[in-house]
């Protein structure tokens, strides 16, 4: 290659998408393959053998995967070539790329605020420039939420759609890998190269189950397709994304498109159910970091126990302590019943109002996010406040759906995401309307 | 533990802390102990969630014992800050 593009542009200050740029791939024979000639930025909780893989935590710093997950075979299978892994808020925890242990992000749109997080790395690298095409990972929102703050497409697939082998697991209940892009279109091309089965995720459903294209269903054609506005998620949201938001609505009815206004009654406990599901899993996942396999050390003084609460407090930053901490008060013995069963009982109960929608909605809207960016360092000082961002995103990960971010018009010159929900499986429904929406 | 529901003090963010082997200092416990009373305090909104009768699709994903390749030891130990004869090595039990 005559140039490096694997460095930061000249002349932009960086954004400090990366937390390491490096070329890795494409695979030999694959210049005929689908994502041939095109770069890809990896987020850094997916496993890249021989480039290390920091979650965004001082804890990995210096770890090495010894193997590729999934998706990142199949890139560069694909003929793609990965230009560096992207920042991103520690272990997924957050949503604007903040509590990353590289700093923080900023928004190519507006560098004097957050990207959005976690993906926040991803999207901005889309939005710059700095890489054609990225993969983020969605467990509250952490995909939708930096591409409607970036004004750049994202989608959480299905849960089961995209193998999770390699992905450094946050809350394994609710994570997917997805794509972040430019457009639609671009985003469903590569929603194709790493979606589909592997053995190596039990919970990935076999070919019948799922569509085995993407990139057809984006023609824009919603006549006739029915449209449920989520009313619920509307309520306590920034007048002028709202305003942005039925805009984008009004131009979906005038393509064809019937709109109804939905009521999802259960969408007010989904909130507390995430966070109360969301830490437990953490709890348990973050326990592997001991610092004996991989990870800080906690040195020798003291028995294992000290060593280990020592590696843990060195190596992890505040959100993720609150967030293992959390987690473990909600599964303790007293408090198990009160927390973790009941946030099971309500994320039934919302599975059960979507299947209820979408018996007369082919695709549900809402906005993607209930505010506009905030500015850098707005964020910090209350964590409640901060979980309150994702109201309109977690309850698609509490009911294994999926669903699709995409530029709907800008409110003060900031980018406003309108989101898409689709059925179990229905990744093409959201696509036509996303693409819809685009145009 | 507290009686009052919601309202979590130093100890108890100890004593969680502690379960969850994670050393935190003075000024960490103390912030903790805010944070964490409002934080369950909105998790209240929980207890008027009705049961639900959850419709689990379950499928038997197992799969037959058959060997196939691994890490070898080298690469499994490649990361580890202390090893020694081609084992981990760890911390005193006690």
């Amino acid at each position: 290659m005559a140039t490096d593009d694997t460095a930061a542009p000249e002349g932009r200050t960086d954004l400090n998408a990366f937390v390491t740029r490096e070329r890795i791939g494409p695979a030999e024979g694959t210049e005929d393959g689908p994502l041939a000639g095109r770069t890809v930025a990896v987020k850094d909780n997916i496993s890249t053998e021989g480039t290390r893989t920091t979650c965004g935590s001082a804890m990995l710093a210096d770890y090495v995967p010894p193997y590729d997950a999934t998706v990142v075979e199949r890139l560069i299978a694909a003929g793609a070539t990965i230009v560096g892994k992207t920042n991103m808020d520690e272990f997924g925890m957050g949503g604007t790329t903040e509590t990353s242990n590289f700093g923080p992000t900023r928004n190519p749109v507006d560098p004097e605020r957050v990207p959005g997080g976690s993906s926040g790395g991803s999207a901005a690298a889309v939005a710059a420039g700095e890489a054609d095409l990225a993969l983020g990972t969605d467990t509250g929102g952490s995909i939708r939420n930096p591409a409607s703050f970036c004004g750049v497409v994202g989608i959480k697939p299905t849960y089961g759609l995209v193998s999770r082998y390699g992905l450094v697991a946050y809350a394994n209940s609710l994570e997917q890998i997805g794509p972040i892009a430019p457009t639609v279109r671009e985003a469903a091309e590569l929603l194709e190269v790493v979606a589909g089965p592997d053995e190596r995720d039990a919970t990935t459903h076999p070919a019948e189950d799922v569509p085995d294209s993407f990139v057809d269903a984006c023609d824009g054609d919603v006549s006739g397709t029915t449209v449920g506005v989520i009313d619920t998620l509307l309520e306590g949201a920034d007048e002028r994304v709202v305003e942005v938001f039925e805009d984008a609505v009004d131009d979906l009815a005038a393509a064809g498109a019937e709109i109804e206004r939905v009521e999802l009654e259960s969408l007010d406990h989904a909130l507390a159910a995430y966070y109360v599901i969301a830490t437990s899993e953490a709890s348990s996942n973050l326990a592997r970091f001991d610092g004996v396999r991989y990870g800080v050390p906690g040195g020798d003084e003291g028995n294992w126990n000290e060593s280990f609460a020592g590696a843990r407090e060195e190596g992890f930053g505040a959100e993720v302590k609150r967030r293992i901490l959390l987690g473990t008060y909600a599964l303790s013995a007293g408090y198990h019943d009160k927390y973790y069963r009941k946030a099971q009982d309500a994320r039934a109960w919302v599975k059960r109002d979507f299947a209820d929608a979408f018996a007369d909605a082919d695709v549900l809207a809402s906005p993607t996010m209930p505010v506009l960016p905030p500015k850098l360092g707005e964020s910090l000082d209350d964590p409640l406040q901060l979980y309150l961002m994702d109201a309109d995103t977690v309850p698609v990960n509490l009911a294994n759906l999926p669903a699709i971010s995409v530029p709907a018009g800008e409110a003060d010159d900031l980018p406003v995401g309108l989101q898409l929900i689709g059925p179990k499986f229905g990744e093409r429904a959201i696509l036509r309307a996303a693409s819809a929406v685009e145009t | 533990m507290s009686e009052t529901p919601g309202s979590v003090d130093g100890e108890e963010v100890r004593h969680v802390a502690d379960l969850a082997r994670v050393a935190l200092d003075d000024a960490e416990v103390e912030e903790f102990a805010a944070q964490f009373a409002e934080i369950l305090d909105y998790f209240e909104t929980l207890d008027e969630v009705p049961e639900i009768e959850a419709e689990p699709e379950l499928v038997n994903v197992m799969r037959a014992d058959e060997v196939d390749d691994c890490l070898d030891q080298s690469e499994a130990l490649a990361n580890a800050p202390e090893s020694e004869e081609g084992y981990f090595k760890g911390p005193k039990v006690s």
